[in-house]
């Protein structure tokens, strides 16, 4: 090992102290509307967003767990995540599969099939009139999850991975009388664990943070999921002055800076404590899709 | 070996030449029935929900109305072209557009590969691992919630940029009706958003470089500095072009996520933040009007892949190893 020279260690020096603020300048927000959630809506109005409360206060959380509001949109998107990831895996996976066995003649005509949807696409209109007039999906639970099932990217990242697995384990099944559809769930899906759980994720982030198709598609106000009911309340009182509805004291102002706060708060709280569980799979899993893509 | 293999099924089903092209086709599908099986809902969903719409591309050139139908709507040209050049929104959203993606895919490529060049010179385990998952985690976050965020920085009471202007006696900023701080702001939070996830190829792409390389250059004694400019920016540049690549076939599609959800509906901002994926949005869901939308949607779609064309067929002469297809 060769040492290393001053202007070596200053450099190092200066990495360290460029990926410190940077991290520190990603976590300030995110710490910032935490704290703030915390403080008292009359702090907020006479001194502004804080990074530390000042006066701790769990006024505005009380208020969103007394409504169901905040219960009914949990489940909506919780249901959505889970039901559409499990849906997107068993799609993608099978399809992949197929696509990354050499012996398929027509692998390749697929392929294209579906990368030329990366390419071109009919638009937004199309798909709307499409999505609310001819399948009649609007207002349904199920819109949230079937015009996204399949992303060709994640399809093509898992196909990449499959397509890396030794051949012959599939063919030494496949002499022992094991069908495709067998060697898929029974082998490959076993051994491709961590790639799973890269694209799985990629998947259930996509249905968690969902909304923009809640906008064009939902109206009832049932089946909002979280990601919407915050972009409500960003922009409209209703949720806050029905979140303080039954508050009988004269005069009294609906906390809405601090319920905006403690609901976009109590939205990411999941992602929080999940993240750092999910985080060694992905990032591995990305490395190896990257690096064979 | 692999000729006879190759060989057998000849053997095994005797007249496979004679068989013909549609029977070769069916023969095939026979064969690896399950396989196609697996293929089959996936081959179903791209068609309904991606080549389904692209026949939606007729009402581009209807006068749409959702009572007939699009089998029933009468034809008008280019009428809806047309109309939407005559106003003189298109050169504000297709300027916006361009320029805060040329924008956005310059930060975030600058700061991914800078991060991921430090990241990698780090020793220290613990103080890698932590900056690496706090770097990432924004990404995970709605835009949305990101809106949030945003408003407790911007707002012109108590917001903390307002709140450090106050310290030094400068008047707040009207932020929210302020559109020519619009651009940076925007920029600050998709580098946010995005660097340090984009940071995860090309870390994936230095750690694939081989060590010996760097193990001779230090004993060369080249410096740190020197390790970087001359062996790992440069191994990085076919993954950079590729990614350039992928970005530029989409400089025409406005990050609408983003942008609506935190500009909104606030028309003070539309001069430098309006793009063409909010305002094909508001003519459709506002005015309904569905065929000038699918118009825009049109162009848009045709332009990014005539771009990608092109500029795949530019990087296959430049650098042939960045090219996608």
């Amino acid at each position: 090992m060769i040492k290393e020279t001053l202007s070596d260690r200053l450099l190092k020096g200066f990495f360290i102290l460029a990926i410190g603020l940077f991290s520190v300048y990603c976590l300030l927000p995110f710490w910032s509307v935490v704290a703030s959630s915390f403080a008292s809506e009359a702090s907020i109005l006479s001194k502004g967003y804080t990074f530390w409360p000042a006066d701790f206060s769990l006024e505005a959380y009380k208020l969103i767990f007394k409504d169901n509001t905040i219960y009914r949109a949990y489940s909506v998107t919780t249901f959505v995540t889970l039901a559409g990831t499990v849906m997107s895996m068993i799609l993608t996976s099978a399809m992949a599969y197929a696509l990354s066995v050499k012996s398929v003649k027509y692998r390749n005509h697929i392929a294209f099939y579906v990368y030329f949807t990366m390419l071109f696409h009919g638009g937004l209109v199309a798909s709307y009139l499409l999505i609310s007039k001819y399948l009649d999906m609007k207002d349904t639970i199920w819109v949230l999850i079937i015009p996204s099932m399949l992303s060709a990217w994640n399809m093509f990242l898992l196909r990449n991975f499959f397509a890396s697995i030794d051949d012959s384990i599939a063919e030494s099944a496949k002499i022992d009388g094991a069908n495709d559809v067998y060697i898929l769930f029974r082998i490959i899906l076993p051994i491709s664990l961590p790639a799973l759980a890269t694209i799985g994720l990629f998947y259930a982030l996509g249905y968690w943070n969902k909304w923009f198709d809640a906008v064009l598609y939902i109206n009832d106000k049932d089946l909002y999921p979280l990601q919407y009911l915050i972009q409500r309340i960003m922009n409209n009182l209703d949720y806050i002055n029905q979140v303080s509805a039954d508050i009988n004291i004269p005069n009294f102002i609906p906390p809405a800076m601090t319920v905006r706060l403690a609901t976009t708060v109590v939205t990411i709280g999941p992602i929080v404590l999940l993240y750092p569980l999910l985080q060694k799979y992905f990032v591995k899993g990305l490395m190896v899709g990257a690096v064979k893509g | 070996m692999s000729n006879t293999a190759m060989s057998i099924p000849e053997h095994a089903y005797p007249g496979t030449k004679k068989r013909g092209i549609l029977g070769a086709f069916f023969f095939e599908l026979i064969k690896n029935k399950f396989l196609y099986l697996l293929a089959l809902p996936g081959m179903i969903w791209f068609f309904i929900f991606a080549y389904l719409p692209m026949g939606g591309i007729v009402i581009a050139f209807q006068d749409f109305k959702a009572m007939k139908g699009i089998a029933r709507s009468e034809f008008v040209g280019l009428k809806n072209f047309q109309f939407f050049f005559r106003s003189n929104d298109w050169i504000q959203i297709v300027t916006n557009t361009v320029f805060l993606n040329v924008l956005f895919i310059a930060f975030n490529t600058l700061a991914a590969v800078a991060i991921a060049v430090m990241v990698t010179e780090l020793g220290g385990k613990w103080f890698k691992k932590i900056t690496q998952s706090v770097m990432i985690f924004p990404h995970f976050l709605s835009w949305t919630v990101v809106a949030m965020f945003v408003m407790a920085f911007v707002s012109t009471d108590g917001g903390f940029i307002n709140q450090i202007l106050s310290v030094f006696g400068i008047p707040p900023v009207q932020f929210l009706s302020s559109p020519g701080y619009w651009p940076v702001i925007l920029v600050l939070l998709k580098v946010w958003h995005g660097a340090g996830f984009g940071s995860i190829v090309y870390m994936a792409t230095i750690s694939g470089i081989n060590p010996d390389i760097y193990e001779s250059a230090s004993i060369d004694g080249a410096s740190r500095f020197q390790k970087i400019r001359y062996i790992t920016l440069p191994l990085l540049k076919p993954t950079v072009i590729l990614l350039l690549i992928l970005a530029v076939g989409g400089i025409f599609n406005g990050d609408f996520g983003m942008i609506y959800a935190i500009i909104g509906r606030n028309p003070p901002l539309y001069p430098t933040t309006d793009v063409i994926d909010t305002y094909l949005f508001r003519a459709m869901m506002d005015l309904g009007d569905m065929s000038m939308s699918a118009a825009i949607g049109f162009m848009q779609s045709l332009v990014g892949f005539v771009l990608v064309l092109t500029v795949n067929y530019a990087a296959k002469k430049v650098a042939p190893e960045s090219a996608i297809f």
